[in-house]
């Protein structure tokens, strides 16, 4: 298994910064339109980080005019351009999925650095 | 253009140049040697017997061991003969390696698949059981059914398919495509699933 680790160490990603669950994010994220590419963002909360080399990914979710909405990304995916922490947050969870059952003022997270 | 023995390291991703992600096996193929070349005249048709990896001598029996030597080369853990291709280029004691394929290319992967052991009719021959579990029935919902008629032929018929050992048995996948070559360290990346257990040795053929 080490070895297989070992042939496909290139092609994981290691040029992030390290994010981590209840972070407010934003991804760039390389979008092919006919010949064109652009960049679009997608910006919310990393709920949920799985998985480890090249099949490790992560789940933000943002609301979208009131829609909860989650995009799950291959961290090592070259579609991604760029990852910008936008704050980080202070949860006691490794998974954030009870965010799903809340909506408002009580689906917020804390920022770790406020004091 | 012959073919190459492979070992089966395992299964991973990869991504593709648009951020697809593919499936991979990783093939550890060769370099293999060339153990003997058969001729058109000695032998009526054309093909070379290529080895790969290695076996302990005293695992060999005599005679075999003998042919070995001659050639002046260690045992391999497989020898196999590839046909259909002008032989006149190889010479015993050659190696083979994977720059024989390109990327791109289709490939064909034989192998013993993995053994399941003894299993029923279900599993082995995709039946589908005989009924449900109510209405008082019970223990059929994976029989094999009727197996013949009555009086007449008062015997079953030979090649009834009925539960037994399932497994271990040659298996080809067709059109692999080879996704990536790493000539450094003799690896060649298929995509898709190949026959056999992770350390099985499998042949790549084109």
């Amino acid at each position: 298994m080490d070895n297989l680790k070992e042939i496909v160490a290139d092609q994981i990603r290691t040029d992030f910064p390290a994010f981590k669950t209840g972070d407010h994010i934003r991804v760039h994220v390389r979008v092919i339109e006919g010949d064109k590419e652009r960049i679009q963002p997608f910006e919310g909360d990393v709920i949920n980080i799985r998985g480890n080399g090249i099949n490790k990914t992560f789940t933000v979710r943002k609301i979208a005019s009131g829609v909860g909405v989650e995009r799950i990304f291959s961290y090592s995916s070259p579609k991604i351009a760029k990852v910008e922490i936008i704050r980080e947050g202070k949860v006691r969870r490794a998974k954030l999925f009870y965010l799903r059952s809340l909506s408002g003022k009580a689906a917020r997270i804390k920022d770790k650095n406020l004091k | 253009m012959p073919g190459l023995l492979a070992k089966k390291l395992g299964m991973t991703n990869i991504y593709s140049e648009d951020g697809q992600i593919i499936p991979v096996t990783i093939l550890e193929a060769g370099p293999c040697k060339v153990y003997a070349v058969k001729s058109k005249e000695k032998d009526g048709y054309e093909s070379i017997q290529i080895g790969f990896s290695e076996k302990k001598e005293k695992k060999v029996n005599k005679a075999q061991l003998e042919v070995y030597k001659k050639a002046g080369l260690t045992p391999p853990r497989l020898l196999k003969e590839f046909r259909n291709f002008e032989s006149g280029a190889f010479k015993v004691g050659d190696d083979i390696k994977v720059d024989i394929f390109q990327t791109g290319d289709k490939v064909k992967v034989s192998g013993k698949s993995k053994g399941k052991g003894f299993q029923g009719v279900v599993k082995r021959h995709g039946f589908s059981g005989v009924g449900g579990s109510t209405h008082g029935q019970s223990d059929r919902q994976r029989a094999p059914g009727s197996i013949g008629a009555s009086s007449y032929p008062s015997r079953v018929f030979k090649g009834q398919r009925m539960a037994g050992r399932k497994g271990y048995e040659s298996v080809t996948v067709r059109n692999l495509k080879v996704v990536k070559i790493l000539a450094d360290k003799n690896i060649i990346m298929v995509k898709g699933a190949v026959p056999g257990s992770i350390n099985s040795i499998v042949a790549i053929n084109k």
